[in-house]
């Protein structure tokens, strides 16, 4: 068997990056930890951040919020700690439904060197046991965009109880609906027990230990799995649930670790799987034969790259990522045929003339980037979509070739309008 | 340290960023860390903007910090300028930059870069969004412009529109044919338009039109000390505003050219017989200072709404806005606290709010129709067809803009006509109200509204909208100890639900005025009577 891109050259660029800092994750994580507060230590600019990737204008009262450092916690007038302490206070007060609060390390607060962890440990003690403190980082000088899930599901892990159990531990914050339909396909093959992290509720966080096996359902873990096998646990190597190919492969290295037959795997997901090949077969009518252009963003680049060539019959050009780690990216490189050009890093500048030069029928891109491709009539589809919408295992695998067939069906569909779509100036 | 969850104003660079993504021929070197970058999407997704704004990003790292990043930043510079060739460069930090202390001006000086380079000192700590655009259109003036001879005909320029400002390419398009009506050409408008070459003929007008003194106040004054040119005061808001401003226009200028006004309709929409519904109705008005005052006046004097509460969140405009809130009479809010504006609102209990897209979510919450005035702007603020705030066709745009939340004078007759009718009934709410009419269902405090899934929604419209939420419920213990008796109750859901909050609030106050502790039906209808006008 090839190893497919497995040990094709990698072309790495260091030049400006056009994504998002680790931020943004705290938009999908405060929905998937429900009790769970994320504070951060940060700017202004961290404050507009959130607000602009969580959908421009949405008012409630979030689960989120920043303590903006002003002129003089940085002049040493006031103490930055016990400022915090007091904002913490506050908050907590304001909000006993908190079990669990987060504090989130920016580029200010990292550079002006401000020690978060002893803040939540001291935090932890004032605030025991009613609610537990952590803290990671999500600056844009430490994480890229989906790294800031990685570093806050690692630095759960250490706190983590201890266990002798064999359990399998299915690590990335899922969707509810998507993670009810992976613990039900787990329990119908007969792997057994399942528990997750995140937790939905801090009640429920897993334990861990030598006998606990780990499956990945994101390819941006890299903290995380290595925090975990600090603590004993194995991960079972295996391509991600993207597409029925992926749900398939990744379903039966589960289930290969417990000890429970492939044929056993076939026969549960006959069904889904039947289903979730028919609705891939409608999107990739409009998919097969077209090009597509990965620009670097959440580190899915890799499987998704392997989904669309794989199953709706597109061809990559260019398959950029963030980063590119041998380890966790391997089993989906293997599959994904010798041709494109993988690059790491990024230089925005250089990959957009590569962009240019290339014409793919479809570029894969962040939203500072998606409009000012189209107005120069390149299809594209909005890659932070693919983190907001449930696309995991076979129910979704129709919808993930959907996201991608949409824009070029909206394309054909408006190629009447003459003489030309005008962008805005 | 202070705890926000959401802000009316971004931090200055976005400012600057504003600024410079409204000219051409303009390009901005942010030293800034990777994540900065989400800004692009303000201006790619919510103006639509065909372009990515004319800025770089050295998006520097961890691993960068302890190496050389003002190295970086000048190669940034470097590439920056082969690649788009500007005809000026501005440079500035971003406040993670800020701190590590790089001095992005006195690195690029040293380069020898053949183009005029601007360096902009914009303190994140202390400073917003604002002050940013304001300082960074003051430097590209003070580095550009110089005194010239003055055109030969009359001419202006025309101050303040920038990226993603509100409504701001319609207002420009409207006040310019305003004064080309009036004979006066206009020299330059800036900085939307503009090229640095543009602005090195500034002083060449006689005048200058100052539109949002939020983004371009400092460069007209620096302009009247140096360049010796007048500008202008009033903000051309309303019909009223905007005859004040033609008078203004008049008498820096000398035209004495008639202008036609045959297109303005909002005085006679105002005084026709279908408006008198709107007599004395309560708006709570909040945005920036200048379209807060402006709304507040046109509220007041053009569509005879009862000012009920006036605010903005700019402190820079706080002096004048408390003038104003004193004159009319409420006390001003000034504040960016989106959760204190909120408190406010409630307690003020207006029948309409004209605020930002942020009130428009607070009204949603609690039930009151809402129209937008002012940024923060939303992807709704950038409409496809011509809607102008300013000069006559604004005026026409204001009037139908707010009273389209509420329902029509017509419409509203009839629904008190026939409340007891079984599909007219007070549940069903205003047809055209549809989905946004308040629901009964109760918010749970625990587990507020959520943001939708994201960016998604950055381009969808009212997309990210949180579920609705209803108001507080419809019957409430009254407030100060004073109790409702169960036939006043029954008497008050008589009312239409429309002037019911209202009854309401004036029967308590009455009851607490009068020492009640009890409020009967005699209670209820004496109340109507000592507030009836």
């Amino acid at each position: 068997m090839s190893t497919g891109c497995r040990n094709a050259p990698v072309l790495k660029e260091r030049g400006q990056r056009e994504v998002f800092c680790g931020l943004t994750g705290i938009i999908w994580l405060h929905r998937k930890m429900q009790d769970a507060f994320f504070l951060v230590v940060g700017s202004r600019t961290c404050a507009h951040l959130l607000q602009s990737a969580a959908g421009v204008m949405i008012f409630a009262e979030p689960r989120f919020g920043t303590a903006i450092m002003e002129e003089k916690d940085l002049a040493g007038m006031a103490d930055a700690n016990a400022e915090l302490d007091r904002e913490v206070a506050r908050l907590l007060a304001r909000r006993p439904d908190i079990r669990q609060l987060f504090l989130v390390g920016s580029c200010p607060s990292e550079v002006i060197k401000l020690d978060l962890a002893k803040a939540a440990e001291r935090l932890s003690v004032a605030h025991a046991p009613h609610v537990r403190v952590l803290n990671y980082s999500g600056s844009g000088i430490e994480t890229t965009f989906t790294e800031g899930e990685d570093a806050c599901l690692a630095s759960m892990v250490p706190v983590l109880p201890q266990t002798e159990a064999k359990e399998l531990l299915l690590v990335g914050a899922l969707p509810d609906v998507v993670e009810d339909q992976a613990l039900d396909l787990l329990a119908r093959i007969g792997v057994s027990p399942v528990r997750c992290l995140p937790a939905r509720r801090t009640d429920d966080l897993p334990a861990v230990g030598p006998n606990t096996r780990f499956a990945l359902a994101q390819p941006f873990l890299g903290e995380t799995a290595a925090a975990l096998t600090r603590r004993g646990a194995q991960r079972i190597d295996a391509p991600y649930p993207f597409g029925a190919e992926g749900s398939t492969l990744w379903l039966k290295a589960v289930a290969a670790e417990f000890g429970i037959a492939p044929e056993v795997v076939d026969q549960v997901t006959a069904a889904p799987r039947a289903r979730a090949e028919k609705a891939v077969a409608a999107a990739a009518e409009t998919l097969r034969g077209k090009r597509i252009f990965f620009m670097p963003d959440s580190q899915l680049e890799i499987p998704l790259a392997r989904f669309l060539t794989r199953e709706c019959g597109m061809q990559a050009v260019e398959i950029g990522t963030p980063y590119l780690h041998a380890d966790i990216h391997g089993a989906e490189l293997d599959l994904i045929a010798p041709g494109p050009v993988l690059s790491e890093g990024q230089d925005v500048d250089k990959q957009l003339d590569r962009v240019r030069a290339a014409r793919p029928d479809l570029t894969v891109c962040g939203l500072g980037l998606a409009n000012p491709l189209e107005s120069e009539g390149l299809a594209t589809k909005w890659a932070i979509e693919l983190v907001f919408t449930p696309v995991h295992f076979y129910e979704q695998a129709g919808d993930l070739a959907a996201l991608f067939a949409r824009p070029l069906r909206r394309r054909a569909a408006l190629s009447g309008l003459a003489p030309h779509l005008e962008a805005a100036e | 340290m202070k705890l926000a969850v959401w802000t009316y104003e971004g931090p200055p660079h976005v400012g600057a960023m504003r600024v410079a993504t409204g000219m051409q021929g303009l390009h901005l070197v942010l030293h800034a860390p990777q994540g900065d970058t989400y800004a692009d999407l303000l201006f790619t997704m919510i103006e639509r903007r065909g372009h990515r704004p004319p800025v770089s990003y050295t998006t520097f790292q961890a691993r960068d910090l302890g190496a050389d990043t003002a190295g970086l930043f000048k190669s940034a510079c470097q590439d920056a300028y082969d690649r788009f060739k500007p005809e000026a460069l501005l440079v500035a930090a971003s406040c993670t930059a800020e701190l590590i202390q790089d001095d992005p001006g006195g690195l690029a000086e040293t380069m020898g870069l053949p183009v005029p380079v601007i360096p902009l000192e914009l303190p994140s700590y202390q400073r917003k969004e604002n002050f940013g655009c304001d300082e960074a259109f003051l430097q590209i003036a003070r580095a550009l412009a110089q005194p010239m001879a003055r055109s030969e005909q009359v001419s202006c320029n025309i101050l303040g529109p920038t990226g993603l400002g509100f409504r701001h390419r319609d207002d420009i398009t409207e006040i310019a044919a305003l004064l080309r009506e009036m004979g006066i050409t206009v020299n330059m408008t800036a900085p939307m338009g503009a090229r640095p070459s543009d602005i090195a003929r500034m002083g060449a007008a006689h005048f200058n039109v100052l539109l949002y003194p939020e983004t371009a106040e400092s460069a007209a004054r620096w302009a009247e000390k140096t360049l010796g040119q007048p500008f202008t005061k009033t903000i051309p808001i309303g019909s009223r505003a905007t005859r004040a401003f033609i008078e203004e226009v008049r008498a820096l200028s000398g035209s004495t050219a008639p202008v036609d006004d045959s297109r303005l309709r909002q005085p006679w929409w105002a005084a026709s017989v279908d408006s008198t519904y709107l007599t004395g109705k309560r708006v709570f008005i909040y945005g920036d200072g200048t379209h807060a005052m402006a709304a507040a006046r046109v509220a007041r004097d053009e569509m005879g709404f009862e000012v009920a509460g006036l605010g903005c969140y700019n402190r820079e405009q706080a002096r004048p806005l408390r003038a104003l809130a004193r004159e009319m009479g409420v006390e001003a809010l000034v504040t960016d606290d989106y959760l204190e504006v909120e408190a406010a609102i409630e307690a003020a209990a207006p029948e309409m709010i004209l605020g930002t897209q942020m009130e428009r979510h607070i009204g949603k919450r609690l039930g009151i129709p809402c129209a937008v005035i002012s940024a923060p702007v939303h992807v709704q603020d950038f409409p496809a067809r011509y809607s102008p705030q300013m000069g006559f066709e604004g005026a026409n745009v204001l009037f139908d803009t707010w009273v389209h939340p509420l329902v029509m004078g017509l419409e509203e007759h009839l629904l008190a006509m026939f409340r007891d009718d079984f599909e007219f009934h007070d549940a069903a709410g205003p047809s055209h109200h549809g989905g946004h009419a308040p629901q009964a269902v109760h918010q749970d405090a625990a587990q507020p509204a959520e943001p939708a899934p994201a960016a998604t929604a950055a381009a969808a419209e009212g997309g990210s909208m949180p579920p609705e939420a209803a108001p507080p419920s419809p019957v409430t213990p009254a407030t100060n100890n004073v109790i409702w008796l169960a036939c006043a109750e029954k008497e008050l859901k008589k009312i239409p639900f429309f002037v019911r909050g209202k009854a309401r609030r004036n029967t308590e106050a009455f009851a607490s005025q009068q020492g009640l502790s009890e409020i009967s039906v005699d209670t209820l209808y004496e109340a109507k009577a000592h507030y009836a006008r």
